[in-house]
């Protein structure tokens, strides 16, 4: 950012919209196509080591009971989140009631509302900067979709496009027992995952 | 409550300012050539009695034949509004006089108009796009964008 001396006005240099541009347009062309759902943990049977079992059910335990989910709520489907968060729903029931202003201390992203091709390389990012393990809600009619957005010029239809997705919430918003129904849903999930299938 | 101050009335003022200036006007609202536009903004601006110091909006339209700029003005001191027009003709390269150095808070009105209808306002200080990023191609609000 600079200062226009003429007009004291702060104007950002045309390199920088240029680097953004190109930055869009490069990961709208690789995101043409929705990213596979992640379904290691369906074929169980195959790749589990009876060894590992409870060393599992442990981790798993752990880790669904901690689910910390972080800040990337683009749109409104975030009020209902809000209202999940807040005393009447109230997510600490889950222990999740913390939630982290730094990726790097998330396991769990809630994806809110509807998102731009210019937002999403924001969201690419706070969500390569989580550490793994790491888990998405896609959260409502436009995570799932694009919604009633998703002709238009500049909405990526559907999350799935800019990360994988664990499980999908619908709703236009969803209530917050919706939420809640698929925040159970990612709990049964991770409970059936195992360490040994981890990465695949 | 803010009195709508007649087109009509405004237009023969500034006729009589800037003979040849108006196109039409109507109880609601006038409709500027626009090579007088920046005459015409400052006049209402500047003029005691009419002391427009406030721009409430800007907006632009696309009626196929001409895309069409709406500016509603409103002047703190005497509470009292009025709506602006101009057109351009133009559609593969319009360009209108911009009204930053009037109002400042048409900078940001005017680069979303430029981004979205493609209307380039001349004398803007920082005109690029805003919602859309570099390299975007077209302009999504123009009824012929699809």
């Amino acid at each position: 950012m600079e200062v226009d001396e003429s007009t004291g006005m702060y104007v950002s240099t045309t390199e920088l919209d240029i680097a953004e541009g190109k930055v869009i347009e490069a990961l709208k062309k690789r995101s043409q196509q929705p990213i596979p759902d992640p379904d290691s943990w369906l074929d169980e049977e195959l790749h589990r080591n009876i060894l590992l079992t409870s060393v599992d059910a442990i981790l798993n335990w752990a880790r669904r009971s901690s689910l910390w989910p972080v800040v990337c709520f683009p749109a409104c489907c975030a009020f209902e989140f809000i209202t999940t968060a807040a005393s009447r729903f109230d997510i600490s029931r889950f222990g999740m009631e913390i939630i982290r202003a730094s990726p790097r201390q998330a396991d769990l992203m809630i994806t809110a509302g509807t998102l731009t091709w210019k937002m999403a390389p924001q969201v690419r990012r706070i969500y390569d900067q989580m550490p793994e393990p790491k888990w998405v809600i896609a959260m409502g009619a436009c995570a799932i979709s694009g919604g009633i957005f998703r002709s238009s010029y500049n909405v990526v239809p559907g999350y799935s496009r800019i990360v994988p997705v664990d499980v999908y919430v619908p709703g236009c918003p969803p209530r917050p027992e919706a939420l809640l129904y698929g925040i159970r849903m990612l709990h049964h999930k991770i409970s059936k995952g195992s360490i040994a299938t981890e990465g695949k | 409550m803010t009195v709508a101050l007649s087109g009509k009335e405004i237009a023969d003022k500034l006729e009589q300012q800037f003979p040849g200036s108006i196109v039409e006007s109507s109880q609601d609202s006038l409709v500027v050539k626009s090579e007088f536009l920046s005459d015409v903004a400052s006049f209402l601006k500047d003029t005691p009695d009419l002391d427009f110091n406030y721009l409430v909006s800007i907006t632009a339209v696309d009626y196929y034949d001409y895309l069409e700029v709406v500016y509603r003005l409103t002047s703190m001191k005497h509470n009292h509004s009025l709506v602006v027009k101009t057109r351009c003709y133009e559609r593969v390269n319009p360009v209108l006089p911009s009204v930053v150095s009037l109002w400042r808070g048409a900078e940001l009105q005017e680069r979303e108009i430029y981004d979205l209808m493609g209307i380039s306002f001349d004398g803007h200080p920082n005109l690029k796009r805003l919602f859309l990023w570099h390299g975007f191609e077209g302009h999504p609000l123009r009824k012929d964008y699809w």
